[in-house]
């Protein structure tokens, strides 16, 4: 469905991403994982065409897109969530999603009842009159993923839709992440909650200093020393198997 | 009357009343005093379409109602033209004006602050060319023979203007009113929101606001052409001056900017102040002065505009009615 092959993304002297290629199958939960300014928004930006890019090639339902503008590349039906929320602050929540279904729906009582609906399914039913700008952390972010559920994506782009939750918010996005996989969305995601990021995924790349260091299935990534020395340092990986080898023995 | 389950009652109300209103007293100052609201209402709305709807800040409105009515007025003294012509032909030039200023200012991406300024720039540069070449009639600006006829968009009985006008602001209300119920408005309040965020939603924030600032020009063209056939004299400081941009805004944010009704109660006001002012003090510009300071009040204490004192009753009121309901539920 999504296909990117060697993009970088260069600011200045800096290659924000370098030569990242990644994959996504229709119906897939892939993560995008990596530590810390690895470049993972600015890869996620790119393919969404908020950045010019480079090189590379960014093919999305066997179309190239290079080059499209954000909203042409929303309309074919891949959209992207903020990992800083965007919401329409003085709009209400059923507003900010009405602005999504707008894009399925021309007339306004059409709108606002499939806006209805995916505030319904995103638990968001008992806010609808409330301006965005009154919502917690946990309500922006969701409403951030109703907003372009309501579009009718193809592909969604989830950028961090789970920082700063609690552990119970998590479980119920996780559960509802998966609920809008079974609903026939392709979603692609960025993540640091590691157990999230186990429990959803069924492939994984991991970014670090703008380059793809290792893919694979969560199993086999989490156990990768490149991996593990990208987010805990050179030697991490040995020091932890010793650890293991230790623990083995006693 | 609850408005808010009837919203029909309230147009239907006020248009009654804006209708009976000429008939109440016909003496010069009452009926000029209409006119005078309901061409800053007019006017008002044009600026709320692109500014208080939108969020597109114009500082220099002024330039689609000075194109307005310079349009009619040149097609009528140069050309010959019959100036019912002048009402189409000056909404048109108004539009091909709020489009030309939009495609120039949006294609540079200038956003808030810089696109007040540049829309500012624009209509100090309409000015002094309309100062400067001969088919405006430079700085004498033009007068339009007063022949009073139907025929020639002239009225002796000042009433004729007056339902002009007011026509015209029904259909600017009604423009408003559309755009609260439709896709288009939804998709420019998302844009004045948040542009990035509308953008990954898929809208086309260029083409989007390049279709408001060409209403938004047609209306405050047509209101430029409404004012030369009033007062039959222009020139280049009376109808491309930056004061006339101010009322435009200040009408509209005193009001309540992106409401349907805002500009219409600013209008009232500013229509109120310039009365008093002229008839109690001969010095010019006053009006404007006393204006402001009730702006600054109004932002002080009323942010979203006068509107609000409505609203703000409204809710107390159905927050009553939602909390006797809960407490029925409560008994029962």
């Amino acid at each position: 469905m999504l296909k990117v092959k060697g993009l970088s993304k260069i600011f200045g002297g800096l290659r924000a991403v370098d030569n990242a290629s990644l994959e996504v199958g229709q119906g897939q939960i892939v993560s995008l994982i990596g530590p810390n300014g690895a470049g993972k928004t600015t890869l996620f930006a790119s393919i969404a065409g908020f950045h010019k890019i480079d090189e590379g090639q960014v093919e999305f339902l066997g179309l190239s897109i290079v080059g499209s503008q954000v909203h042409e590349i929303a309309r074919l039906g891949m959209v992207r969530t903020f990992q800083i929320t965007q919401p329409f602050a003085k709009l209400t929540v059923l507003e900010n999603i009405a602005v999504g279904a707008f894009q399925q729906f021309s007339s306004k009582n059409e709108a606002h009842a499939h806006a209805r609906l995916i505030a319904e399914k995103v638990g968001m039913s008992g806010m609808l009159d409330q301006p965005a700008s009154d919502l917690t952390v946990a309500g922006r972010k969701r409403l951030e993923l109703a907003r372009a559920l309501a579009t009718g994506p193809k592909l969604l782009l989830l950028d961090e839709v789970m920082a700063g939750l609690n552990p119970q918010e998590i479980v119920e996005i996780i559960a509802l992440i998966r609920s809008i996989r079974d609903s026939g969305v392709t979603i692609l995601l960025i993540e640091h909650v590691m157990h999230a990021v186990m429990s959803l995924s069924e492939f994984i790349y991991v970014l670090s200093y703008g380059k793809v260091i290792a893919q694979g299935q969560p199993e086999e990534v989490v156990n990768n020393r490149e991996v593990i020395e990208a987010y805990l340092g050179r030697g991490a990986a040995d020091q932890m198997a010793t650890q293991v080898q230790g623990e083995a023995h006693a | 009357m609850n408005f808010n389950r009837h919203p029909w009652a309230l147009h239907a109300l006020l248009l009654a009343v804006a209708i009976v209103f000429p008939f109440v007293s016909n003496s010069a100052f009452v009926i000029n005093f209409g006119v005078l609201a309901l061409f800053y209402a007019f006017i008002g709305q044009s600026w709320n379409i692109a500014g208080g709807f939108a969020g597109q800040l114009s500082f220099g409105h002024v330039a689609f109602f000075g194109v307005g009515a310079y349009a009619s007025t040149i097609v009528q003294i140069r050309f010959g033209i019959n100036p019912w012509w002048g009402l189409p032909a000056s909404a048109l030039a108004g539009a091909a004006a709020g489009c030309l200023i939009g495609v120039i200012s949006f294609r540079a991406g200038l956003k808030g602050s810089y696109f007040a300024l540049i829309t500012l720039a624009f209509a100090e540069v309409f000015r002094i060319v309309a100062n400067s070449v001969d088919i405006t009639g430079g700085g004498l600006g033009m007068l339009i023979p007063m022949k009073q006829t139907a025929a020639n968009f002239q009225f002796g009985d000042r009433r004729v203007f007056y339902f002009i006008i007011l026509v015209l602001t029904v259909i600017s209300v009604a423009v408003a009113l559309w755009l609260k119920a439709s896709r288009f408005g939804a998709r420019l309040a998302a844009i004045r929101e948040n542009e990035d965020a509308a953008r990954a939603l898929g809208i086309n924030v260029f083409v989007e606001k390049i279709k408001i600032m060409t209403i938004s020009g047609a209306i405050a063209g047509a209101g430029g052409c409404f004012f030369a056939q009033y007062f039959l004299y222009i020139d280049p400081t009376i109808v491309f001056g930056v004061d006339k941009s101010v009322e435009m805004l200040l009408v509209s944010m005193i009001g309540g900017a992106g409401t349907v009704y805002g500009p219409l109660i600013g209008a009232v006001l500013l229509a109120v102040v310039s009365e008093l002012t002229r008839s109690m003090f001969s010095f010019q510009g006053l009006s404007l002065v006393i204006y402001g300071t009730l702006l600054v009040i109004i932002i002080a204490f009323l942010p979203n505009g006068l509107i609000e004192l409505f609203k703000r009753k409204k809710r107390k009121e159905s927050g009553r009615l939602t909390s006797a309901s809960s407490s029925k539920e409560g008994d029962a």
